[in-house]
């Protein structure tokens, strides 16, 4: 769970880091993308990984939360949560949701088969990410995974380190706080280019 | 103790507790308590509820209890949703009805996990705990005569860091508190204490190996980093022990992965 999590957080930062590219103009991200394909070692290299890591959380998370709601037994009659925060108890239904929306993003802007209007877009990765994001459900449905992401890296990061061993009640508030920040980093630099797209500010 | 023109306060209180023979299902049963002095612990408000059934004729509830004075960790009950009530840091014979209101609705129920069965009623099974230490919560010295107490020098911070961990009473609200009914900070907190030793350094990775192994076995959830253990937990156990449970168990298991047979391998040179 921790070591497939790090390798899909590390993923996210970067994947995010590229995109911002967009702001750059047409050229910037356009040969971005380019110089990607042109390194099919690296692309498929990293593919694989995502794909492996992703199995792997999927099926730990899967295995996780069935042992543990079988484990609890029903719990008590009376809810009298201390400490724990919305975003570790919500963590299968944030996880469900990411992925859900990391298919419909494969299938939207890497296979090109679903919300596109059937127009082909080649190399312009520029003008197919303003297309898909001019259509309002879409672009909301990219924002609001991403608040989950958000959600979901703010427990996840920070618990990479417990699992870890490499933690304790002096770093566990700094922990927390890098995690938060991390996760906000990443979802709102996600989040800026569906944004732009829908105030106009990106054409 | 809590007192007005001289004379004690008193509580009237409304009692749901659970009640449950061994394997049938249970249910909450509704009493109304009069006259429950302020100091009185909660667990002498359970004696007066229970003699109060006796005289009426009907069946008292069982709870464990034994020490009174929080140091023994057989009481075990979870109130309004708390393991051992709603004062952090103190278990269920510590806590006093001056914390609670007069007219009050008490929810009173057993530790709620698969690995602590109930007996009955309030009282559950916590033997998985004791198979837990059998499995590796000792170090294995020569019995006999006591041996001198200076002959293993333990540095301070050690000691004060192996204090902090046996400090644990082995009560059970880690798990009944814990969303996933993890016993992770159980099983930390003893094998740290050991652990970080002299005394534990002989059997350490096996140890570690065993007791989670145990801990799995028995039924526990994992840990998935709620830290509600840790707000519930009488004797107020951080969740650091679990991280450097973590971390032993890692190292043991690099360990025994690369551990040497003592022999060559067949085909090599």
């Amino acid at each position: 769970m921790a070591l497939s999590g790090l390798v899909l957080a590390g993923f996210v930062l970067g994947h995010m880091s590229g995109n911002l590219l967009m702001f750059k103009g047409p050229e910037a991200i356009n040969a971005y993308a380019a110089w990607l394909h042109a390194n099919k070692g690296l692309l498929w290299g990293a593919r694989i990984v995502l794909v492996v890591s992703t199995l792997a959380h999927l099926w730990t998370g899967i295995q996780l939360t069935l042992e543990n709601r079988a484990s609890r037994d029903g719990g008590p009659a009376v809810d009298a949560t201390r400490r724990a925060t919305l975003s570790s108890r919500t963590m299968p239904y944030s996880g469900v949701v990411i992925l859900a929306f990391a298919v419909f993003h494969l299938l939207h802007y890497t296979f090109r088969t679903v919300a596109l209007g059937g127009v082909e877009f080649g190399d312009n990765v520029h003008g197919m990410l303003i297309a898909g994001f001019s259509s309002k459900p879409v672009a909301v449905f990219y924002i609001v995974s991403m608040i989950l992401l958000c959600l979901h890296l703010s427990h996840g990061v920070s618990s990479v380190f417990q699992t870890l061993g490499l933690r304790n009640e002096r770093w566990r508030a700094r922990l927390d706080c890098l995690a938060q920040l991390y996760a906000w980093v990443v979802a709102l630099g996600f989040i800026s280019i569906p944004l732009a797209v829908l105030l106009g500010l990106l054409k | 103790m809590v007192q007005e023109n001289g004379k004690e306060q008193t509580l009237a209180l409304k009692l749901r507790v659970w009640r449950q023979r061994r394997g049938q299902p249970g249910a909450f049963e509704e009493h109304a308590l009069a006259a429950v002095p302020t100091s009185a612990s909660f667990l002498e408000m359970m004696d007066m509820l229970n003699e109060q059934l006796i005289k009426e004729g009907k069946d008292t509830f069982a709870f464990d209890h034994d020490c009174r004075e929080g140091i023994c960790g057989m009481c075990s009950m979870t109130i309004n949703g708390m393991p051992h009530g709603p004062i952090p840091g103190v278990t269920t014979c510590q806590l006093h009805m001056r914390n609670f209101r007069d007219g009050e609705t008490i929810t009173v129920e057993p530790w709620r996990a698969r690995a602590f069965p109930v007996l009955k009623d309030l009282a559950v099974d916590r033997s998985a705990f004791d198979k837990v230490i059998q499995s590796g919560g000792f170090i294995t010295v020569r019995t006999g005569s006591a041996p001198e107490a200076n002959n293993i020098p333990v540095p301070k911070p050690i000691a004060d860091e192996a204090m902090d961990a046996a400090e644990c009473i082995g009560c059970g609200a880690c798990v009944a508190s814990c969303k996933n009914g993890s016993a992770m900070l159980f099983v930390g907190a003893k094998i740290n204490h050991l652990n970080i030793l002299p005394q534990g350094q002989a059997e350490r990775d096996r140890r570690t190996l065993a007791m989670v192994k145990t801990m799995d076995e028995a039924g526990f959830g994992n840990c998935t980093n709620y830290g509600e253990c840790q707000a519930h937990c009488p004797k107020s156990i951080t969740l650091d022990v679990i991280a450097k449970l973590n971390r032993d168990y890692l190292r043991a298991r690099v360990k025994e992965f690369f551990s040497s047979t003592g022999k060559p391998s067949k085909g090599g040179d």
